[in-house]
């Protein structure tokens, strides 16, 4: 899940305003987007790039490795399934406001087909250097450096946060997953850490997290047993339980999901928590020197 | 949506899932001619959504129209309270149902779950208690059964429960009905939740949902939009209402007991806000998410919709982005202080992004306090908060 310069790029949806402007953003950051799809706006071009009608067109075309989604929300599953028939094996879907069982439903058939959704409700993946999917600012030369921080987040806000900190602390990412903030994801916090142990660019990793669903109670089930440092920031410890903050994954409900039940899993893994993001760049410096 | 009993059951009638003969009714004198109409034994169940409804005295038994007049007069406009929620939920209807000869009471539910990524049943023969007491007691007495949702809910699949279950023989004919209902509505309706406690054997073989429990996935009602009118009748529907009548997402406001208001762009953000306040000796009155782009409008409207709360004493406005014009959410910032009618509470404001230089530049010349980290921000706001009291 984490995307490489030479990795060949559809953006599906491309000739919407914000897919247009991030696209133009996507190549600054060194993305290499080979193709745009857009039902009915074949042989346009969208910052030089070729748009076709859907992505079977596109991979009919090009080799593709990743798609991009910039669809709205009732738009997405039609075009996941699309590009999933049309053998793309990585997804990145930024739309929020999904129906769940739409989200289970291509979750599954991504499975079926072995190829892997991050998202939805993402803000994409980054690879400093490199490229950069999605509406992260990977052009902020003060928030994304090349670096050996592989940083896995639920939270857009949050996860560009703990970027700029690692950054002042005179560090690098190797990489950026954003998982999503939705209640069912295609790529969970635990399978970003896999990645992140397997992949030789990285020598420790940061979690943003948030209250509500068991993703880093699963999360520090696999830190345990890696052997690369974790550190980690759960956001909405105070929140009260049964209340929706913002993002519908963001809601306590049991003891399981709640700021103190991630905590407590993630220090018995032997993750360190930090209270602030602020608190990164000095716990950087004592796990990495 | 959570959806209030009378509501589930409403759709429970749709797709066939049994449910006691009864009347949804909003004033007491209804319930007196209901009952006066259907002579007989009835219980009276406040609509409300709060746990443990009967231990806080919302559930009543009446054998006459004038008793159960006299209860609903009670019952309606009451404030029910109980552990789960303090502060307490207002009563604004009952529903009136038979009484059953209860034989037995299991539990059946549909939800998400989330790991798997898969719809979930979740059936047990011990029900009419809290699951979660159960599932600590007797984990044992559980069954779960993963389906897959590709392929949807197949009737040996509800065979396959009611034997892991240990479902009473006289489920044994209802059953396999009911779990399809039920996943029919969950699947066609697009629900979160979908739960049945208890699940009632009738002494005389009927088998009948006794409470319905339906949680429908928000971005879902575009599907059933004739359910939307249902919306005004949930509690914590007043602050979606205010957040969308501001132009923000229906989640992205939630008021809380604290005295200090925060404004975030980005859940996540917002969230982290609301920890460091507490981090620093203080509590949040508010989550406010104020969304992508920032822009001096909705600033001002976010500005106005949080102070519009009394309890509200210091502010922090906690903006970060690597693309957010932070001239721009500066410019909404002193616009909104300069409104003539507004309440104005001190203001603490954090603020990164393009031309963040400019933006700090336009807040210190209206006198705005800015800060660099969001440790320091909250802070100064709790400091504030607190030289306001």
């Amino acid at each position: 899940m984490i995307v490489r310069r030479d990795d060949p790029v559809l953006v599906q949806g491309i000739t919407g305003k914000q897919a247009s402007f991030w696209t133009e953003k996507m190549l600054a950051c060194g993305t290499r987007i080979v193709a745009g799809s857009s039902p009915g706006r074949a042989g346009a071009q969208v910052h030089g790039v070729p748009v076709f009608d859907s992505a079977a067109d596109a991979a009919k075309a090009h080799r593709i490795a990743w798609s991009v989604l910039f669809t709205p929300a009732l738009a997405t599953k039609a075009a996941v399934y699309d590009a999933l028939e049309a053998g793309i094996r990585n997804l990145v879907v930024l739309a929020e406001h999904l129906p769940v069982h739409d989200v289970m439903a291509f979750v599954a058939e991504a499975n079926e087909r072995g190829a892997r959704i991050v998202g939805p409700n993402t803000a994409g993946v980054v690879t400093p250097g490199e490229a950069a999917l999605g509406i992260m600012p990977g052009f902020a030369e003060n928030i994304f450096a090349p670096g050996r921080v592989g940083v896995v987040s639920r939270s857009g806000s949050l996860g560009t946060l703990m970027c700029l900190e690692i950054v002042r602390a005179g560090y690098g990412q190797s990489a950026f997953v954003g998982v999503g903030g939705d209640p069912v994801v295609g790529t969970s916090t635990a399978e970003a850490l896999a990645a992140f142990e397997r992949d030789p660019g990285t020598d420790a990793v940061a979690v943003v997290g948030e209250v509500g669903g068991t993703m880093e109670e699963d999360a520090a089930d696999y830190a345990a047993g890696m052997t690369k440092p974790v550190v980690a920031f759960i956001a909405g410890r105070t929140a009260p339980p049964g209340r929706r903050m913002g993002h519908a994954g963001a809601i306590v409900s049991g003891s399981r999901g709640s700021g103190e039940s991630k905590v407590r899993c993630l220090r018995d893994a032997g993750v360190r928590v930090l209270d602030s993001p602020s608190d990164l760049g000095p716990v950087l410096q004592s796990l990495l020197r | 949506m959570k959806l209030m009993e009378y509501q589930g059951k409403e759709l429970f009638r749709r797709v066939g899932i049994p449910v006691p003969r009864g009347e949804h009714a909003s004033e007491a004198k209804a319930v007196g001619a209901f009952i006066a109409a259907n002579p007989g034994a009835w219980v009276l169940k406040a609509q409300v959504q709060m746990g443990g409804r009967g231990k806080a005295g919302g559930i009543k038994f009446a054998e006459s129209a004038d008793e159960g007049k006299k209860i609903a007069g009670d019952l309606i406009g009451m404030t029910l309270r109980g552990i789960q929620n303090p502060q307490g939920e207002l009563v604004k209807s009952l529903l009136v149902e038979e009484k059953v000869a209860i034989a037995h009471e299991a539990y059946a539910s549909i939800t998400i779950d989330r790991t798997a990524k898969k719809p979930v049943f979740i059936v047990t023969a011990q029900g009419g208690m809290d699951i979660e007491e159960v599932a600590e007691s007797h984990p044992a007495a559980i069954a779960k059964y993963w389906v897959d949702p590709a392929i949807g809910f197949q009737p040996f699949e509800a065979r396959r429960l009611f034997y892991a279950a240990k479902l009473p023989a006289g489920y044994g004919k209802e059953w396999p009905k009911i779990a399809a209902a039920m996943y029919r509505l969950f699947f066609e309706y697009g629900a979160n939740l979908v739960e049945i406690n208890p699940l009632v054997l009738t002494k005389d073989g009927r088998v009948i949902a006794s409470d319905a429990k339906v949680d429908l996935d928000d971005n879902a009602l575009y599907k059933h939009p004739e359910l939307l009118a249902w919306a005004s009748d949930s509690p914590e529907n007043e602050d979606e209402a205010k957040a969308v009548e501001i132009g923000l997402g229906r989640s992205n406001y939630a008021r809380l007991d604290g005295d200090i208001g925060v404004m975030a762009n980005g859940a996540g953000l917002g969230m982290g806000t609301m920890d460091a306040i507490r981090n620093a000796g203080g509590k949040a009155a508010n989550f406010l998410d104020v969304g992508g782009g920032a822009q001096a409008e909705r600033v001002r409207k976010c500005y106005e919709l949080i102070v519009s709360e009394p309890k509200v004493r210091a502010m922090f406005i906690n903006i970060f982005g690597g693309i957010t014009r932070a001239d721009q959410v500066a410019s909404g910032i002193v616009e909104a202080l300069s409104g003539g009618s507004l309440r104005k509470v001190p203001l603490v404001v954090r603020l990164t992004g393009t031309n963040e230089k400019e933006g700090r530049a336009i807040l210190s010349k209206a006198g705005i306090a800015s800060v660099e980290t969001m440790d320091e921000g909250a802070a100064k706001a709790v400091a504030l908060a607190k030289g306001a009291a």
